[in-house]
């Protein structure tokens, strides 16, 4: 048993998902060609001045009331200093004293059981551009196109006391800001990115342990992996009487390793001071019940929902509402087919196979939740056996064609009217009249053969169970 | 002493000054000064005022999230200290 105790704190960066910047009006729009969406402002050209982006204070507003916060009626914008070419005026315009939001908070479950994690603040800030340096001419390239796009940080207390529960709190994190529709919540793509502050102490003591900043956690398993790495390098050093050292490390996502970016020691002494380009910003009362008015139901309602209305598992109930896509999709193929269990059990099993493999969203799928609702509706009606719908199901995801065409351009469709069932059955009874007087004789294995030359008789499409009935019947 | 040299020199490093001994003192003095006169301020008794932190009267100054397009690539690069025509080009950092 380990005698140390691990304590994390995580900084999430959100991109929000404005059309405009945050103090200019250029584009934010993804995969523009270098620098086509500059001006002035986000260049840092001398003179100009910022003005802030009214939907900006709008979601950040929205994140702080989904998450329980105070909103500070009064907030103000301030400068963050540091020199880094993709930072063109040498300083980021941030929040630091009255941040739009603190004291919130985020339920998390782990196998461990449920706990209540502090947000301690949101803040509204600018991103900066993007440089790529080249070896080959020792220069760096710069692109402006992200800088001034927006960002909402959030920092949590140092709540957390293992990796597992770090990804739970930005599991849950991200789901609140894609519930909100105001942050797309592409970890791959940086619009969702997290820095994790782990330190290690011997249990029963107070104090924090001396932190390292993890940096480049571009996915779920990349946080997971760096913290359990981190604090396993910490313990050692402890052990070793040696110190853990304050520093900023990289994730190294081929050695699955931390390593210390030298060199940056000076890069935390930010000096920051209030922004004398921007005004304070004031709330009114009014905008604040809009904004209140207008919150989505939230992950933690409606799998609360989920679970009441539609009488799901809890296991069901989680994974359907984690994405809002999902949630959305389950609940349209509800409404065509009121079956959510079964179709619960098609998203939970080979739908969610198939997104994972992928890496694509319920939201992008070419099957519709209509057409999904039909299949599952043809299966329960035995117009289709379960095993030819998931035969089909591949060729449904990878073109979005109706099922029911298809079954029908495949010869799929199962044949359960009774009355014609049961002429195919006195059919076959009649052309073998030996195995019939042996069956009746006591030879019940042959009922086997039987329900085989009526599945040949119809190439396949009798519906088994209504064919085992019938047979069963006739044979009495 | 309201700043010390070792202070005066930190504060020039993070702003990517370089400075003699000689300025650093000289500027020592200059901004002890200044100090200074902020403390005879401080004298005043304001824990009845809220602290102003902008002499401007506007508040929530505030556009539309409406997205315009007021210069080319082109322009923008002409205040570049070297481009390709799409970037910004400066010494390597990294
Ligand atoms: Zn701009």
């Amino acid at each position: 048993m380990t005698r140390y105790e691990t304590v994390i704190g995580l900084e999430v960066h959100a991109q929000l998902k404005t059309r405009s910047k945050i103090f200019c009006s250029c584009s934010t729009q993804f995969g523009a060609d270098p620098n086509e969406n500059v001006c002035p402002v986000c260049s840092g050209m001398p003179g100009v001045l910022p003005v802030l982006n009214r939907k900006v204070v709008e979601y950040a507003a929205k994140m702080g009331l989904a998450i329980d916060c105070r909103i500070n009626r009064t907030s103000i914008f301030a400068r963050k200093n540091y020199f880094y070419p993709d930072l063109p005026k040498g300083y980021q315009t941030s929040q630091f004293e009255q941040p739009i939001c603190e004291h919130g908070h985020v339920d998390i479950v782990t196998a461990k059981g449920p706990k209540r994690v502090g947000v301690t603040r949101i803040h509204m800030e600018e991103d900066a551009g993007k440089s790529i340096h080249s070896a080959h001419d020792n220069a760096s390239y710069v692109d402006l196109n992200r800088s001034c796009v927006p960002l909402i940080e959030i920092v949590s207390e140092p709540d957390m006391r293992n990796a597992e529960e770090a990804v739970a709190y930005l599991k849950a994190i991200r789901s609140i800001l894609v519930y909100l529709d105001i942050c797309d919540g592409n970890m791959e793509e940086g619009s969702f990115r997290c820095d994790a502050n782990v330190s290690v102490r011997p249990f029963g003591q107070e104090a924090f342990g001396t932190r390292a900043e993890l940096k480049n956690l571009n996915s779920f398993k990349h946080v997971q992996k760096a913290i359990d790495f981190e604090v396993e390098r910490q313990i050692d050093l402890v052990e070793d009487g040696e110190q853990v050292v304050q520093e900023t490390r990289l994730f190294d996502a081929n050695k699955g390793t931390t390593h210390s970016m030298r060199g940056k020691e000076e890069a935390h002494d930010y000096r920051y001071f209030p922004c004398p380009d921007l005004v304070p910003l004031v709330l009114q009362e009014s905008w604040l019940d809009q904004w209140r008015s207008e919150l989505p139901e939230l992950p933690k309602a409606r799998e609360q929902r989920f679970l009441s209305q539609y009488g799901l598992s809890s296991d069901a109930a989680e994974v359907l509402t984690s994405e809002r896509d999902m949630a959305e999709y389950f609940e349209a193929a509800v409404a065509a087919f009121a079956e959510p269990k079964k179709i619960a059990n098609w998203l939970m099993t080979d739908i969610l196979r198939e997104l994972n493999q992928t890496g694509g969203r319920a939201g992008d799928l070419l099957l519709t939740p209509q057409n999904l609702a039909t299949l599952v509706r043809m299966v329960e009606e035995g117009a289709i056996s379960a095993k030819s719908a998931k035969d089909i199901l591949p060729e449904l995801l990878l073109t979005g064609a109706d099922p029911e065409e298809l079954v029908k351009a495949k010869g799929l469709v199962q044949i359960s009217d009774t009355s014609a069932l049961a002429a195919d059955i006195d059919a076959v009874l009649a052309e073998n009249p030996k195995e019939l007087a042996d069956y009746r004789a006591g030879k019940t294995k042959l009922m086997g053969f039987f329900v085989g030359q009526i599945m040949r008789r119809t190439k396949g499409q009798a519906n088994p169970a209504v064919v085992n009935q019938l047979l069963a019947e006739k044979l009495k | 002493m309201k700043i010390s040299p070792e202070e005066v020199a930190k504060v020039a490093r993070l702003a990517r000054l370089d400075l003699t001994p000689e300025k650093i003192d000289q500027y020592a003095g200059q901004l002890d000064g200044i100090l200074g006169y902020m403390d005879k301020l401080s004298e005043l008794d304001t824990s009845s005022v809220e602290p102003m932190y902008t002499p401007v009267d506007q508040i929530s100054v505030m556009r539309d999230d409406v997205v315009r397009k007021d210069f080319t690539r082109e322009e923008i690069l002409r205040n570049a200290p070297e481009t390709d025509g799409a970037f910004f080009i400066v010494p390597r950092i990294v």
